[in-house]
């Protein structure tokens, strides 16, 4: 299967950028994201983001964290998201990467939880608790299953931080669009330009920038700022959990093919 | 007396004063798990206040307000019929003694950590200010603070702490705060940290956080350790003019730990006083239903800080309970973790029957009506006093007064 990285070289030999949609796992039931995952992946999905719903999602604006609320009602443990996971990803183009808390991580263990991602068919790791000085941990143990650690940089982050991160990021660098939680908004800070700037100044590592990014112009904005690959979290769970499984997944099958038009060469 | 040798790792290199370490570690536990957005942030506060705690300018405005606006230094005063009540038949037994923070303005030891901040703040150039809270108690001090030096100020609370601590959401609104209510998880103290800490995430290069307790990302469970490390320094000076002498036990309550790290910090050092945190047992530690997180958590991550936490087998947080809203919180500041595990202090937990009983007693022997949170403190002398020797000294940090708690407790003793 496919890595983060090699899918970005890819992507990078046809001048293309990628587009990474975010959805929580167990909302509403682990068959329909495993569905959902199906037809994001031939929607124009490159790679896709899965969260594993988490009780406190600080990071989190309001709907992601109401569907990890109601898939955490539903029952949703981890171990039948992976479950779910080791059926799926086979079947699948895009590489998953799991979008997780640290706290479960390491209630089970750090060497523990990577040996079941990985032989899940994870491929990447996005844990927005978990700075550059707290990460030393998870980087080699992470890498020696083939899981690649992808760290985040914020607008908030100085020179000297986006340096650090760009230099031990692997996969690509996540940046944040905003200084917020996860959610929609209605416009992409015009400073996030700058941040690509910034990032490209210090790296040959692919840069995705996602929090906030909800409609195809947006898409297509971060793109021409010289974004590699734009994330798309909110506006994907918040359409797949409108009105029943079917409804929901017709949804975001529509918007994930709009997105994608956003992002191709005409 | 004889004193037993220092741990190791109580010595010179690791004395309270260099604890915790460049990374935020107490031990394992403590550092800083949160959003890369913060980090900055945390830098920011870390830096501004090394630079201020010994700037004489600073130190002098702090001192001046804890004497003239908190009224400190708070008493120590020895609870002459709560002694009587556990002496032995021959008339000794245990020396009971109140250190109290109940007559702090505001009414609770809180005032201490929210006064020093919002010295910081102002310093810092943050002219927002936002707290979370539980008991209302760190929100009114917050709001009283902000009221003293014209800064806005937004207090994250859980609707169900709002209906059972009403008096102080009215006070807080008075002083001219916004309270937010919470209504994700269980509309309790955990979830409006969550929402102070996801405000924070979105505001951060304009407000300033004041958190609450010894909890939280590093540099808080250290600056809040500090700013209330004048309770344990007052009750030093207190004791040696009272019998001349240290302390020979110390107890607390501890929901996140705050007034017990202010009243033990002093006294970490001297081997020969006992320390002791009382949590809550809600429903008892054997139910679902308590707030015991050093007695039944497991180590994980809350808030910023690796420390022990109730969660379940997923790694999922429990919600906690407790009939005291303020020790209603699944995690507990990493320097309690730090020294239980280290053998220094101990941990014990009483039910909210118990803190109940506590509540009566004080009231009717002392004419002190206690909060619910230091109720629980005072109910362990029960199980405690029967197994000490001799006459010790025993302080209690008598950590706020629980006028904001009569209204829960005639509900419950008149439903």
């Amino acid at each position: 299967m496919t890595s983060v990285s090699q899918c970005f070289e890819h992507l990078r030999d046809h001048a293309r950028c990628a587009l990474i949609p975010f959805i929580t796992a167990g909302d509403p039931d682990l068959e329909t994201t495993a569905e959902a995952l199906r037809v994001l992946d031939r929607s124009g999905a490159d790679l896709i983001e899965l969260g594993v719903p988490y009780s406190d999602p600080l990071a989190d604006g309001p709907v992601i964290q109401a569907a990890a609320t109601r898939a955490l009602e539903r029952g949703t443990r981890l171990d039948d998201v992976l479950k779910m996971v080791k059926q799926v990803a086979p079947t699948l183009r895009s590489p998953l990467i799991l979008f997780t808390y640290y706290n479960p991580m390491i209630n089970r263990g750090i060497e523990q939880f990577l040996q079941d991602i990985a032989a899940a068919g994870i491929k990447g790791l996005v844990v927005p608790d978990l700075p550059l000085e707290e990460s030393d941990s998870l980087l080699k143990p992470a890498a020696a299953r083939g899981i690649e650690v992808i760290l985040l940089v914020a607008p908030t982050s100085p020179p000297e931080r986006i340096a650090a991160i760009a230099h031990q990021s692997q996969g690509f660098i996540y940046l944040v669009s905003t200084t917020g939680v996860t959610g929609v908004r209605t416009q992409i800070q015009a400073r996030v330009k700058d941040l690509i700037v910034d990032l490209r100044n210090v790296t040959d590592k692919p840069i995705g920038v996602g929090f906030g990014i909800s409609q195809p112009e947006h898409a297509r904005q971060v793109m021409e700022w010289g974004s590699d690959a734009v994330i798309v979290g909110s506006a994907f769970v918040k359409r797949l959990a409108e009105g029943t499984p079917a409804e929901g997944l017709k949804s975001i099958e529509e918007f994930c093919k709009s997105l994608k038009a956003s992002i191709s060469p005409e | 007396m004889t004193t037993t040798p220092l741990p190791r790792s109580l010595q010179a290199d690791s004395s309270p004063q260099s604890r915790p370490d460049s990374l935020g570690r107490f031990g394992k536990f403590g550092g800083k798990y949160v959003p890369e957005t913060l980090m900055p942030a945390l830098f920011e506060l870390e830096a501004a206040y090394q630079q201020y705690r010994n700037e004489p300018d600073f130190q002098q405005e702090l001192q001046g307000l804890l004497r003239d606006y908190v009224g400190r230094p708070s008493p120590l005063y020895f609870a002459e019929r709560l002694t009587e009540h556990y002496a032995r038949p021959d008339g000794t037994g245990v020396q009971i003694y109140l250190k109290r923070e109940d007559l702090n303005h505001t009414g609770a030891h809180k005032i201490n950590n929210a006064l020093a901040q919002a010295l910081l703040a102002k310093r810092m150039g943050k002219q927002r200010i936002i707290a979370e809270t539980g008991a209302g108690q760190h929100g009114v001090a917050t709001a009283t603070v902000c009221a003293r030096f014209g800064l806005k100020c937004i207090i994250y609370m859980g609707v169900h702490d709002m209906e059972r601590q009403s008096l102080n959401v009215f006070r807080m609104r008075l002083m001219g705060a916004e309270v937010c209510p919470v209504a994700s998880g269980t509309g309790t103290l955990k979830d409006a940290c969550s929402e102070a800490i996801r405000d924070w995430v979105t505001n951060v290069e304009t407000t300033h956080y004041i958190l609450g307790s010894v909890a939280g990302p590093h540099p808080y469970p250290m600056m809040v350790r500090d700013f209330h490390a004048v309770i344990g320094q007052e009750t030093r000076v207190q004791a040696y003019e009272k019998w001349g002498g240290l302390p020979d036990i110390l107890l607390a309550c501890v929901g996140g730990g705050s007034n017990a790290i202010g009243l033990f910090h002093e006294f970490i050092d001297e081997p020969t006083v006992r320390l002791i945190g009382v949590e809550a047992a809600g429903h008892g530690v054997e139910t679902e239903k308590h707030a015991a997180t050093l007695t039944k958590g497991r180590v994980g991550v809350l808030h910023g800080a690796m420390s022990y936490l109730l969660q379940d087998e997923d790694g999922q947080v429990i919600e906690p309970h407790s009939v005291s809203a303020g020790l209603d919180y699944p995690g507990v500041g990493p320097e309690h973790s730090f020294l239980m595990e280290l053998g220094r202090a101990e941990y014990y937990a009483v039910t909210d029957q118990q803190a109940l009983d506590a509540f009566q007693q004080l009231s009717q022997l002392e004419g002190i009506i206690p909060a619910l949170e230091t109720a629980h403190a005072i109910a362990y002398l029960d199980t405690l006093c029967p197994q000490l020797t001799g006459s010790p000294r025993l302080v209690i940090n008598c950590s706020g007064r629980g006028d904001k708690d009569v209204l829960t407790v005639s509900k419950i003793l008149n439903p």
